[in-house]
């Protein structure tokens, strides 16, 4: 049987994470990290996530205020939980747009030396101006070249985790060399990168620390299928989830890598109870915590793409139609959700009307993200399904609440999973790389 | 804190100062790229009470040349980056103050403010960080986006340094400026959580900074909330004219490199006449402490195959020695003192249990932490947002 791959990711800046529950802690202070890092180690979980972002989204231009908002530098924060975990991974989303490969480079490598081999990349691109706007360079990069560039940032990064050899780190004190002539060499001649010179840290434990890729498009799947470890996918539900898998695989290997050597992860959330009626309940209530009267509203205007603050939340959807003009939107720092506004403001007219809901009900209807409510024995159970089936090889879960979102998962659905033998009980490697059954290339 | 007591942190790099100081027998070269070397040093720093470690970096190997790699294989050479060293060490310590070193030449200052917030949340308060410039070719070809001309000794201290320079440092300052109005840009108070309005910030309290510069634009705000210091601690090591008027308009702390206590009442003054009545002076130095300090220093300068020498004033003697060396030149109205252990960990061991408990005999150094923070261990208060009071 394939064993379920686990990770947890921390509670992002959006909706789904729920700030007014009393339950709801600071999503800054660094005690929440380490309650949810050891939360996911407690639970023999592969590794923790963390998303990313470099500029405030910004709705009817000015910022967006509804959702929790502000969160620390990935890798910087993932350094502390290194010292406050032993086993779990640790995964970052960093941008190759706005970095460097020499810089970036460098940090992770350092996570891998400082984690002891635990560190995870998640390759993220920008194509974004408004981004751009608090870096140097602003918004230089054509959306078209984004996966391009990436791939060369990915590669270059590799070729400085190799810039080291095992042995050129000697340190022996008798013979006087601390390391080789050409320790950390380095050249790279390509189209987004022209830089060499030596580089400062030595191999790091696995080597290449884990790359991660999160892009949907046509380009985001060449760039994983060519070079990433593992995708975090939105393809969570079982028939597209296994299309999806199926894809991949083709791609996988028409690149020449071996079966199972990229894992295909769908980021997941969950409603637990002790019965399912019970979880369904938990799941309503979540719903109508994620989608306030005013949330309502903004989600509304990210379809129609109007300023809709005029509406009653719980009032009919309004009868103008969405704008489709391509060249204004009405959010900022935000890919964009829908690709035919018309016609899904079809559906959810049509929806509204036959259930007879006001805005903020069909908001709840149709955002609703929940993918698996059930008791914790039918949670594990799908959970499970979901990976024999190969509609995925495991799920990073996204807990609803700062910090504590976890915990109920762990305590009672990992345990289910170790009893049907599909999920460790103890760590058997000390390595990201290990933990997946990934070749460690150290 | 009593007006008597000094100011002491450590500069830790590599195996210590002296190049050679990794083939001495209490040296542990194997260990330098693991987390429990770095976490060993700085618990022996806290449990000296001292007010903050530095953490050495660069984007390029150490070398000894002005201007590149030198092909030496005899000493150390690697580097972690310094801002994520800290960060793994914070967890573990509960007092002292972190402080890497981050280069502002090649990076983006948006990054480094959120990257110096975040040690600042992780280490609940105590986070610094010394500003670095880079002048060197080489470490611009490791990122390819600009060209750097070659720098020569000639140029160090130079009266009028070449005009590169200047931007360098005015670039740098652009850079400090921005970082500090992105610490700015969340005013304390602008995590509201209102259920009944729904809002969980009040935008009116966070504030874009809208940078224009000669070298790059920021328009923010921060995605990091204010950090709990509020403004981390600033630092710069500055050796002549032009960066004592970087560190007077940036800097919170300057590291400076007097050679006797005469030379340590000049850069005071010229520091001073530079307007920076609230910069804090420290003066560097390499220390090799212990009875048997001058043995060692000679058996490592025989391994390396030349005598040290060092920009900063090298000390070898005793505690007591070092005792009345440094409460000497603080009599040029030097505020502390930032000590370079040579080697490591026997000279950061000679400070914290040698040289500290000298200094408390002669109550010249405190007893017990005071504060929980850095700025609070310099006496230093918790500024408010620059942008309170300003609502768009």
């Amino acid at each position: 049987m394939k064993q379920v791959i686990l990770a947890a990711h921390f509670p992002g800046v959006n909706n789904q994470t729920v700030w007014s529950d009393p339950a709801s802690g600071s999503q800054i202070d660094f005690a929440s990290f380490t309650h949810l890092a050891r939360t996911a180690e407690r639970g023999r979980f592969d590794f923790f996530f963390l998303a990313d972002g470099q500029r405030l989204r910004e709705q009817r231009g000015r910022i967006h205020d509804l959702d929790v908002v502000g969160r620390p530098d990935s890798l910087t924060v993932l350094s502390g939980l290194a010292a406050v975990t032993t086993h779990l991974g640790l995964a970052a989303t960093v941008n190759a747009t706005f970095n460097e490969p020499y810089d970036l480079a460098r940090r992770i490598a350092t996570l891998d030396h400082l984690s002891g081999g635990r560190a995870g990349w998640n390759v993220v691109t920008s194509s974004d101006a408004f981004t751009g706007e608090n870096f140097r360079r602003g918004g230089y990069l054509d959306h078209s070249q984004r996966y391009e560039r990436a791939e060369e940032f990915v590669r270059t990064t590799r070729e400085l985790w190799d810039s080291w050899a095992a042995e050129d780190l000697v340190a022996d004190p008798v013979t006087g060399t601390f390391a080789t002539r050409e320790a950390g060499a380095f050249a790279h001649r390509g189209t987004h990168f022209d830089i060499g010179g030596r580089f400062t840290v030595p191999r790091s434990p696995q080597r290449h620390p884990l790359t991660i890729q999160a892009g949907d498009s046509d380009g985001g799947r060449e760039f994983a299928a060519a070079t990433a470890d593992a995708i975090f996918s939105r393809h969570g539900r079982p028939a597209e989830g296994q299309a999806f898998y199926r894809d991949i695989a083709a791609r996988v290997a028409a690149h020449g890598r071996a079966p199972g050597s990229l894992k295909i992860l769908p980021g997941a959330t969950f409603a637990l109870g002790d019965t399912d009626a019970e979880a369904q309940e938990h799941a309503d209530h979540i719903r109508r915590q994620q989608v306030s009267p005013q949330t309502a509203i903004l989600l509304l205007e990210q379809l129609w793409n109007r300023d809709l603050s005029a509406y009653d939340p719980e009032g009919p959807l309004p009868e103008i139609d969405p704008d489709v003009s391509e060249d204004r939107s009405i959010i900022k720092g935000r890919a964009g959700m829908y690709r035919d506004r018309l016609k899904t403001a079809a559906e959810w007219r049509a929806l509204a009307e036959q259930k007879r809901l006001g805005i903020r009900d069909l908001i709840i209807e149709v955002t609703g993200r929940q993918s698996f409510i059930g008791s914790p024995a039918r949670v594990a159970e799908e959970i499970n399904e979901s990976v024999q089936s190969d509609a995925a090889d495991g799920f990073i879960l996204v807990p609803h609440l700062t910090p504590t979102g976890l915990d109920e998962f762990v305590d009672k659905v990992v345990p289910l999973l170790q009893e049907r033998g599909v999920f460790r009980t103890e760590y058997g490697t000390t390595t990201l790389r290990g933990h997946l059954g990934l070749e460690n290339n150290g | 804190m009593s007006a008597a007591h000094l100011h002491l942190a450590v500069a830790l790099d590599g195996a210590g100062w002296h190049p050679a100081a990794w083939r001495d027998p209490a040296a542990a070269p194997k260990d330098l790229f693991t987390a429990a070397y770095w976490a060993a040093l700085v618990a022996e720093a806290e449990h000296g009470l001292l007010d903050f470690v530095t953490i050495e970096d660069s984007l390029g190997p150490q070398t000894t040349h002005l201007d590149g790699p030198d092909g030496r294989t005899d000493q150390v050479r690697g580097r972690f980056d310094a801002v994520l060293v800290a960060s793994r060490v914070a967890p573990l310590t509960r007092r002292i103050g972190l402080v890497p070193t981050a280069v502002v030449t090649h990076t983006e200052p948006f990054h480094l403010a959120s990257a110096v917030s975040t040690l600042d949340y992780v280490s609940a308060g105590r986070a610094g960080w010394r500003v670095q410039v880079s002048g060197r070719r080489t470490e611009a070809a490791h990122f390819g986006r600009r060209d750097i001309p070659e720098l020569r000794p000639e140029h160090i201290g130079a009266a009028e340094p070449p005009p590169v320079f200047r931007e360098l440092f005015d670039e740098a300052a652009d850079a400090v400026e921005v970082v500090r109005r992105l610490w700015d840009s969340w005013e304390d108070d602008a995590e509201i959580r209102d259920v009944a309005t729904g809002r969980f910030i009040d935008r009116d309290r966070l504030h874009y900074i809208d940078f224009e510069g000669a070298h790059f634009s920021v328009r923010g705000p921060s995605i990091v909330p204010r950090p709990p210091q509020g403004q981390p601690l600033v630092t710069a090591l500055a050796h002549s004219r032009l960066p004592y008027e970087f560190a007077a308009r940036s800097a919170d702390v300057v590291y400076v490199t007097p050679h006797d206590a005469e030379q340590a009442r000049a850069v005071v003054a010229e520091v001073r006449g530079l307007g920076a009545e609230t910069l804090k002076i420290f003066a560097d130095l390499v220390v090799f402490v212990g009875e048997d300090a001058r043995n060692r220093r000679a058996r490592l300068d025989e391994l390396d195959g030349a005598a040290y020498t060092s920009d900063a004033s090298i000390f070898t003697g005793t505690p007591g020695e070092l005792a009345d060396l440094l409460l000497d030149w603080r009599r040029a109205g030097l505020d502390g003192f930032r000590l370079r252990p040579a080697v490591l960990p026997t000279d950061l061991s000679a400070i914290t249990r040698g040289l500290v408990p000298e200094l408390q005999r002669r109550d010249a150094f405190r007893r017990a932490y005071r504060a929980s923070t850095l700025r609070g261990h310099l006496g230093l208060l918790r500024p408010a947002s620059r942008y309170v009071g300003s609502r768009r």
